[in-house]
C-alpha cells in the first residue's frame, strides 16, 4: 500500500491506495467521485479526463500512487454555489449530450482549452477533442456547446 | 493488472539504488505505454520505479549550436516550448502529432526512446539532429542506440536523463498516420545543417535508420530532381495488416518529395 496526500476540488484527501490502482479507481470506487467514467480502460475514449494540477489527462493511465501531492479537478468540482460551469451550461444549451457518458469528460477537455487558447478556432476544437469519444451527438453539437462558452 | 510494488523516486541516485535492489524494475515516467502494456499483461515487474517527480528532468535548455531536452520534458511541453518551436520546427510539429492532446500532457521524450517502439515519432527525429542519449551512466550517439524493434543499447540498470539534439538550420518532420491509432505508418524526419542534411526515417521498419546514400546526394543537390530516379529498398520493410511493405515505400518516397520541396 502507499500512503498519498492529495487535493481534490480544493478539498484535502489522505488516502491508503493499492500499489497497482489507477487513478480513476480511487476517485471512483474509494472516494465516490462517479461522475469520472471509464469508457475504454486504453486512453483512447476520453471518458476518465480530469484536470491534475491544471492539465487535462486520461485518468484510466495513471497510478493513483503517482499523483502524491498533486492537484486534481475532477468534473465534480466545476459548479459552484449550485450554478453550473459556464462550459456546461452550454453543453446543456446545445444539446451536446445525450447518453452523457463521455460528457465529463469533454467538459473537462473543453475547460482546459479554453484556459489555454480564449479563442479557439472549429479546427482547433476539433484537433482538441480528438482523444475523445462520443457515441450519440455526432459531435457538432459538441463543437457549438464549446464555441459558445467562447463568447 | 499483475501486482508489483511501487516506489517513488525522488533523485536518479535513488531511482538507480531501487534497480538494484528489485528482481525486475521498470521505470514509470509519463507512464503512457507502460500502464496500458502492464493492463494488458504483456509486461510483469516486479517493482515499479517512479522517477516523474525528478524536476531537473523536465528542463530545455538551449547553448552552443545543441539543445538539451530533459527526459521527463511532456510532447505538450516539447510542442509548447518557444526554445523549440523557434530553432527546431520540425521537433515541435512532430510533438504535436503523438496521440491527442491529453496523452501528450503525460508521455514524455524519455519514455517513448527508451520503448523504442518501431513506429515512434522521436526515434526519426533524434537520429536526424544527431542526437545523443544522455543516461545516468554514459552518453550514447543516437546512430547505435536503437538497435532493432523494442530495443536499444541502454543496460537494465541505465535511465534515460535527457536528449541532446544538434539545432538545424531548418528542419521537417513528415508523417503519414495510420487513421486509427495514428502512429506513423511512415514518417520521416529531415533536417538542413550548413553543410550537411540529415535523413531518418521511422514506421517502416523495425527499428528507425538514416537513409545515408541520399543525404549524401542531397548534400551535393539539395533538389527533389533526385527523387525521380530514386529507387527504396523495402526488403526490410513491415508487411501488415496496416500496410503493405511497397505501400510503405510509395508513402515513404511521398513524403521524402514533400520534406525536400519545404526545406529547399
Amino acid at each position: 500500500m502507499v500512503k498519498i496526500s492529495i487535493n481534490i476540488n480544493d478539498r484535502a484527501y489522505s488516502e491508503e491506495v493499492e500499489d497497482n490502482a489507477l487513478l480513476v479507481e480511487l476517485l471512483r470506487d474509494k472516494l465516490g467521485l462517479t461522475g469520472t467514467h471509464v469508457g475504454c480502460d486504453t486512453s483512447q475514449c476520453g471518458a476518465c479526463v480530469i484536470h491534475i494540477d491544471g492539465n487535462s489527462v486520461k485518468s484510466c493511465t495513471v497510478l493513483a500512487a503517482q499523483v502524491n501531492g498533486k492537484d486534481l479537478t475532477t468534473v465534480e468540482g466545476l459548479a459552484s454555489e449550485g450554478k453550473l460551469h459556464p462550459i456546461q451550461k452550454s453543453f446543456q444549451n446545445n444539446h451536446a449530450l445525450q447518453c452523457g457518458f463521455c460528457t465529463p469528460g469533454l467538459v473537462m477537455s473543453a475547460v482546459d482549452l479554453l484556459k489555454k487558447n480564449s479563442s479557439p478556432s472549429e479546427d482547433d476544437i476539433r484537433e482538441w477533442f480528438e482523444g475523445h469519444i462520443c457515441r450519440c451527438t455526432g459531435y457538432k453539437n459538441i463543437i457549438k456547446a464549446v464555441q459558445e462558452a467562447i463568447t | 493488472m499483475y501486482n508489483f510494488r511501487y516506489h517513488k523516486a525522488e533523485t536518479i541516485e535513488t531511482a538507480r539504488s531501487l534497480i538494484e535492489q528489485s528482481d525486475d524494475p521498470k521505470i514509470l515516467a509519463g507512464g503512457h505505454t507502460l500502464i496500458p502494456t502492464l493492463k494488458q499483461r504483456l509486461a510483469q515487474p516486479s517493482d515499479i520505479i517512479d522517477i516523474s517527480s525528478i524536476d531537473e528532468l523536465k528542463m530545455i535548455t538551449v547553448g552552443d549550436g545543441f539543445i538539451t531536452i530533459g527526459a521527463l520534458c511532456t510532447h505538450s511541453d516539447i510542442s509548447n516550448s518557444p526554445d523549440i518551436k523557434k530553432n527546431i520546427t520540425g521537433l515541435a510539429d512532430l510533438a504535436k502529432q503523438i496521440g491527442d492532446p491529453q496523452v501528450r500532457h503525460k508521455g514524455t521524450i524519455g519514455g517513448s526512446v527508451a520503448n523504442a517502439d518501431p513506429a515512434a515519432d522521436y526515434p526519426a527525429a533524434v537520429l536526424a539532429l544527431d542526437g545523443e542519449i544522455i543516461t545516468s551512466t554514459e552518453n550514447h550517439k543516437a546512430t547505435n542506440f536503437f538497435v532493432d524493434m523494442f530495443e536499444t543499447s541502454l543496460d537494465s540498470d541505465e535511465i534515460i536523463t535527457g536528449i541532446r539534439v544538434k539545432i538545424p538550420k531548418s528542419s521537417t518532420y513528415k508523417k503519414f498516420r495510420n487513421p486509427a491509432s495514428g502512429y506513423a505508418m511512415v514518417g520521416v524526419f529531415m533536417a538542413r545543417y550548413e553543410d550537411d542534411v540529415k535523413i531518418a526515417v521511422t514506421g517502416a521498419s523495425s527499428s528507425a535508420y538514416r537513409m545515408l546514400d541520399l543525404e549524401s546526394s542531397l548534400k551535393s543537390n539539395f533538389n527533389n530532381d533526385i527523387m525521380a530516379d530514386l529507387a527504396i529498398d523495402i526488403t526490410n520493410f513491415n508487411d501488415d495488416i496496416h500496410a503493405s511493405a511497397k505501400y510503405r515505400g510509395t508513402i515513404l518516397k511521398v513524403l521524402l518529395e514533400e520534406a525536400i520541396l519545404e526545406l529547399k
